[in-house]
């Protein structure tokens, strides 16, 4: 029988060879909505080193990402807007030197992202042609346009949040908190979620990431 | 001064009045929000937030704010009935994808030939880009709002050639400022309206590139919606 689930948070990073030194990890969320924050903490209570943290932004506070980074667990992050008003903990060791950053136009990041989750190396996009971010990448013309070539991120592991899953693994989410996690769950080698309810099953017409591409799950209960 | 610049209400009230029934529109961070605040009557557009929200509402009401249910911003917000929630890669997809008609930015700099400049300063800030660059390369339509027509030190946001780090190439159709409506076409700014009792040259003297004046120029007038 096919079972997802599992009991503890303890249990989800339980025997993942995925979870190591230098790994690259993909963590949903957008600002403080669908941030995976349990998986985040239990994460950085493996003392990882050296890790690259693919995710919208940088953390803010000492939570989530931002204690990730406080734990000296990320070399370098990947990211469209790691400052605001809250990123003192990225900011500071960025200003230090401490962390290497690559900055993405946000719909560039999650094409990178769904393409690595669709077997696509790279695509052309617009977006950014002619500007610093497209500094040193290939281009094309197309009918006329211009468009930059993007490579597909895949990483080794992804962190995501979602509302209802089924033993399964087939996915909801709530609301903007859906953002990048359906895409996430699609490009790494190992899917952890975390999830506010178990359900029986989750109708098949609602299901919006299917099982296929989870690999593990805890309940986390409601925020 | 014989002339009085425009509140960003006003602004905002003026820009609304350019969007067309209908219209799927992204309003950015800051002062383009100001544009969900003055609907025309008649007239339906359906807001756009890049995190992934069709339909987007006003914030809620004190006390009645969602975490799962935030705008571009990060700021709570509500959704409105039609609306609908999505991943990331399809709502950049309808950016990326041209379905959004009309996006609408702030700016540091716009050059006559619609080169942006609205993501970097100098200084030792860790940069950030959000989705400004699949907005402007993407949408049908990009509009720019200036609080002010120059920034306070003086200097000039419409340029003839922009010095900041570019968000994109020839991507700026229109700019609303605190003084004028200014199209940006093959021959450089050309001034649609213009606020009441300002001169085209004071215009000119606060531009940094070649203006011309439209046939039919309007006049804007502050705290009302014409």
């Amino acid at each position: 029988m096919i079972d997802k689930r599992v009991g503890s948070l303890a249990d989800i990073v339980a025997d993942c060879p995925d979870l190591r030194d230098g790994a690259t990890m993909l963590i949903g969320g957008f600002g403080d909505a669908g941030v995976p924050e349990k998986l985040i903490d239990t994460v950085r209570d493996l003392g990882l080193r050296d890790l690259t943290v693919v995710s919208n932004n940088a953390g803010s506070g000492d939570y989530g990402i931002a204690a990730l980074l406080k734990a000296g667990c990320v070399s370098r992050m990947v990211c469209s807007f790691p400052r605001s008003a809250g990123s003192v903990v990225f900011e500071a060791l960025y200003a230090a030197g401490k962390i290497e950053l690559e900055i993405v136009p946000q719909g560039t990041l999650a094409e990178r992202i769904r393409a690595g989750g669709a077997g696509i190396p790279a695509f052309y996009t617009a977006t950014g042609y002619g500007t610093p971010l497209a500094a040193g990448k290939e281009t094309r013309e197309f009918e006329g346009r211009h468009y930059v070539m993007e490579r597909a991120i895949r990483a080794d592991v992804a962190l995501i949040h979602a509302r209802t899953a089924d033993r399964w693994g087939n996915l909801t989410y709530p609301k903007t908190a859906r953002n990048f996690n359906p895409i996430m769950a699609m490009a790494a080698a190992t899917t952890l979620a975390e999830v506010r309810r178990f359900v029986d099953t989750v109708p098949p017409e609602e299901v919006v990431t299917p099982g296929i591409f989870v690999t593990r799950m805890v309940e986390v209960g409601e925020r | 001064m014989n002339y009085q610049p425009l509140s960003a209400e006003d602004i905002a009230r003026r820009v609304a009045r350019d969007i067309p029934n209908g219209a799927y529109v992204n309003l950015g961070i800051g002062m383009p929000m100001l544009v969900a605040d003055h609907p025309v009557p008649g007239r339906e557009f359906v807001l756009h937030s890049e995190n992934g929200l069709l339909g987007m509402g006003p914030a809620p009401a004190a006390g009645e704010e969602d975490q799962d249910l935030v705008n571009a911003g990060k700021q709570p917000v509500t959704i409105l009935p039609g609306g609908s929630y999505f991943h990331h890669a399809d709502s950049f997809a309808m950016i990326r994808g041209g379905h959004i008609d009309v996006s609408i930015l702030g700016a540091y700099q716009v050059a006559a030939n619609g080169d942006l400049a609205n993501w970097a300063l100098p200084g030792p800030k860790p940069p950030a880009v959000g989705g400004a660059m699949d907005l402007v390369a993407g949408a049908r339509q990009v509009w720019v709002m200036l609080s002010t027509h120059v920034a306070k030190d003086g200097a000039h946001k419409l340029v003839a050639r922009c010095d900041l780090p570019l968000t994109g190439l020839a991507c700026v159709d229109r700019v609303y400022s605190d003084l004028a409506v200014i199209d940006i076409t093959p021959h450089g700014f050309v001034v649609t309206d213009m606020v009441a009792g300002l001169s085209l040259e004071e215009l000119q003297a606060k531009t940094g590139a070649p203006i011309q004046l439209a046939d039919g120029c309007r006049p804007l007038r502050a705290n009302r919606a014409a």
